[in-house]
């Protein structure tokens, strides 16, 4: 049996619309009431309270949980489900993230919609398991082979790990590409209150499934029934028999491994199907930069004490203000370029040695000064050690 | 009685236009496995818009894109995991797994080792030809003791992996091996197989004239598929040599590949598994909740 969402089954799992719950679990309650029924995943900390609670929550709504026997396995049976026709997501962490790498560069160039949480903890190697960071903000943009977009969001509530989870769906399914949630250890192992939306208040979004004539159907090309260079989803068994490889591919889905222009025109579609609406793409949140001077450029667990620095520098004096980037990538240039021009200086901290430091740097291009203020080790800043970046002692 | 159909009108109805020609060289012996796989599917008479196929990297995964049905052409192993999210979503559906020796016992053999054991409803469809045939003739782990390989040029000095045993001991519920060479076994090993819940394998030794055949000396392409005719042995007839069979006859033998039907068992598939799990769980939910009573209650 094929599964179908059913909103008041999901609301009787999930419980009371209010509750205190875990960041990893938080994950699990957007994946299940964004329509999601497969997870697949493999135990690792921070990260294995979303299996556990997929383990427990997807038999009670009639989804499918599996632990997979690795996390190669893990994103390859997700990237599978999603052709099979359901929604899908895995969970990770930074060791497992690294060995889902090459997959998930088959997730874009197979433009299959599939949602991957990565609850960041401190590298290289095993580093510090049990510990926060966002070292691997670079790796879910560069770190398969090849040219791609990466869409990623990072939360820095508990809510937000609910809420982008859900959003993650919408855009993996509008898109056709896999999107990262980019939670960390602090987030995800933080307790918060949530509010779950009503059903109401969701915005679902669904892939656009294949339903002109098979015989005219075009796999992998620009929409043929709307004007999108995302293509219509043909999912197994509907009778489209379509052949999907990693190999560079034609429109029609066979490979084209000695074509240069087939290559081209085909990695180009698959970024510009994302960059094209950049603009759309933009989630961020703006504290007090009317007046400001210095800007705080952040994300995730790293915003938290940013937030309250720029208050204590603001009580000195200091005209600090804060941009929060809800969407990492693609990646809001323009918004930034636009605030370089405006503040003298750009503080960036980051709970690894400056990731999202150098395309701020990039975007600002020299009308401003722009400052990493990193941090590692397993500790996020203390608001207090942000403070001599503000000028203020 | 199912009518006779010539290798023509099969390929008519199976092959998928438009991806000719193959990538196989003479006298490899893929195109006979899926000429196999087709006469099997015939037979059943499937509806092909429910049967997909995965597929990993080699000569063997390309299979599927010569297929008119869905086909997931995967990355280098991973097939079997693609497959099992495949299935997942959609139980309705029959999935086939086309893969090779290094694809499936080699950098794959951890999730092949695993959908065994979980008895994965699918069928896998393991072509060895104890070489990586793709990349130019790289050792494999199925080849045998003293192989020849560009990366073994002294001889080859890993045992080789005996997948069909490796499935068996897992309780994998169908498990066969046959030569490209036998045709009529075979045909009807991988129906049976289609035809099992739970985790079903096929394993064919399959002769790569290019990249083995040639530097192994075993000869022309004839001579190359007879050296396959002459070194297999019925599995039945192998244990009964090797249990009772005098010293001589054990040393004759010793070397050849066991070939026949392994293991036919019905034990529940995963996904029946897991939905009996799921039932379960449900029916609970839809009762009221049970009141928990504290236990410092002292009754009178």
């Amino acid at each position: 049996m094929r599964y179908k969402r059913n909103p008041e089954r999901i609301r009787n799992v999930l419980g009371n619309k209010v509750q205190f719950i875990l960041g990893d679990m938080a994950c699990v309650y957007g994946g299940i009431l964004a329509g999601c029924s497969f997870f697949a995943g493999y135990p690792i900390t921070p990260a294995s309270e979303v299996a556990e609670g997929a383990a427990r929550l997807y038999p009670r709504i009639g989804g499918t949980y599996i632990q997979m026997e690795d996390e190669i396995g893990s994103i390859a049976a997700v990237i599978g489900a999603s052709w099979g026709g359901a929604k899908s997501m895995t969970a990770t962490s930074g060791p497992g993230f690294s060995l889902m790498m090459e997959n998930y560069g088959f997730a874009v160039m197979t433009e299959t919609p599939c949602v991957i949480v990565n609850v960041q903890r401190t590298g290289p190697s095993t580093g510090q398991p049990t510990l926060g960071a966002q070292g691997d903000m670079m790796q879910c943009r560069w770190g398969t082979h090849g040219d791609l977009q990466a869409i990623a969001l990072a939360p820095s509530t508990v809510q937000e790990c609910m809420d982008f989870t859900i959003e993650a769906f919408n855009l993996a399914e509008k898109y056709r590409n896999p999107v990262c949630v980019m939670t960390d250890g602090e987030i995800g192992h933080l307790r918060e209150r949530i509010v779950i939306p009503d059903e109401k208040d969701l915005k679902l979004t669904s892939r656009v499934p294949a339903t002109i004539d098979k015989k005219k159907f075009i796999p992998f090309t620009e929409s043929q029934t709307r004007k999108s260079k995302v293509p219509d989803f043909p999912t197994f068994g509907t009778g489209y028999h379509t052949y999907v490889t990693g190999l560079t591919h034609n429109e029609k889905g066979f490979p084209a491994t000695d074509k240069q222009k087939d290559h081209e025109k085909l990695v180009k579609r698959i970024i510009e199907k994302i960059t094209d609406d950049a603009e759309k793409l933009i989630m961020i949140e703006e504290l007090k930069l009317d007046d400001a001077d210095i800007a705080f450029i952040t994300y995730g667990a790293s915003a938290r004490p940013a937030e309250t620095a720029m208050e204590m520098a603001r009580e000195k004096g200091k005209k600090v203000g804060l941009l929060r980037l809800k969407i990492v990538w693609p990646f809001p240039e323009k918004i930034i370029a636009k605030l370089a021009k405006q503040v003298d200086r750009i503080v960036v901290p980051e709970m690894n040695l400056g990731q999202i430091y150098h395309p701020i740097n990039e975007a600002a291009n020299g009308n401003c000064e722009v400052v990493s203020a990193p941090k590692i080790g397993g500790e996020m800043h203390l608001p207090h050690e942000l403070l001599p970046y503000l000028g203020v002692k | 009685m199912v009518e006779i159909k010539t290798a023509e009108k099969l390929n008519k109805k199976y092959l998928r236009e438009g991806m000719w020609p193959t990538i196989f060289c003479n006298g490899c012996g893929h195109g006979v496995v899926l000429e196999y796989t087709f006469w099997a599917l015939e037979e059943l008479g499937w509806d092909m818009d429910n049967v997909v196929f995965a597929s990993g990297i080699g000569c063997s995964s390309r299979l599927p894109g010569y297929i008119n049905a869905d086909g997931l052409h995967t990355t280098h192993g991973r097939s079997i995991a693609f497959a099992t999210g495949i299935k997942a979503a959609n139980p309705d559906l029959n999935l086939i797994v086309f893969t090779g020796d290094g694809d499936c016992s080699g950098i794959g053999g951890n999730h092949f080792i695993h959908a065994a054991r979980r008895n994965i409803d699918m069928t896998v469809i393991m072509i060895n030809n104890f070489i990586y045939g793709m990349t130019g003739g790289q050792l494999a782990p199925t080849a045998p003791l003293g192989s020849i390989a560009t990366t073994a040029p002294y001889g080859n000095i890993e045992p080789p992996f005996d997948i069909c045993n490796l499935a068996k001991a897992l309780g994998a519920n169908y498990v066969a091996r046959w030569t490209v060479s036998h045709p009529y076994q075979p045909i009807k090993s991988v129906k049976d197989a289609l035809q099992k819940k739970g985790f079903s394998l096929v394993e064919f030794l399959s002769p790569c004239p290019t990249a083995y055949g040639r530097r192994n000396k075993l000869g022309d392409i004839k001579k190359l598929w007879k050296w396959y005719d002459d070194n297999a042995i019925l599995i039945e007839d192998y244990e009964r040599i090797m249990n009772y069979g005098s010293e001589k006859e054990k040393e004759e033998i010793k070397n050849m590949f066991p070939i026949g039907v392994f293991q036919d068992i019905d034990k529940p598939g995963f996904f029946e598994a897991y939905e009996n799990l799921v039932n379960r769980v449900m029916s609970k939910d839809s009762k009221p909740p049970i009141k928990i009573k504290p236990k410092a209650v002292v009754r009178k």
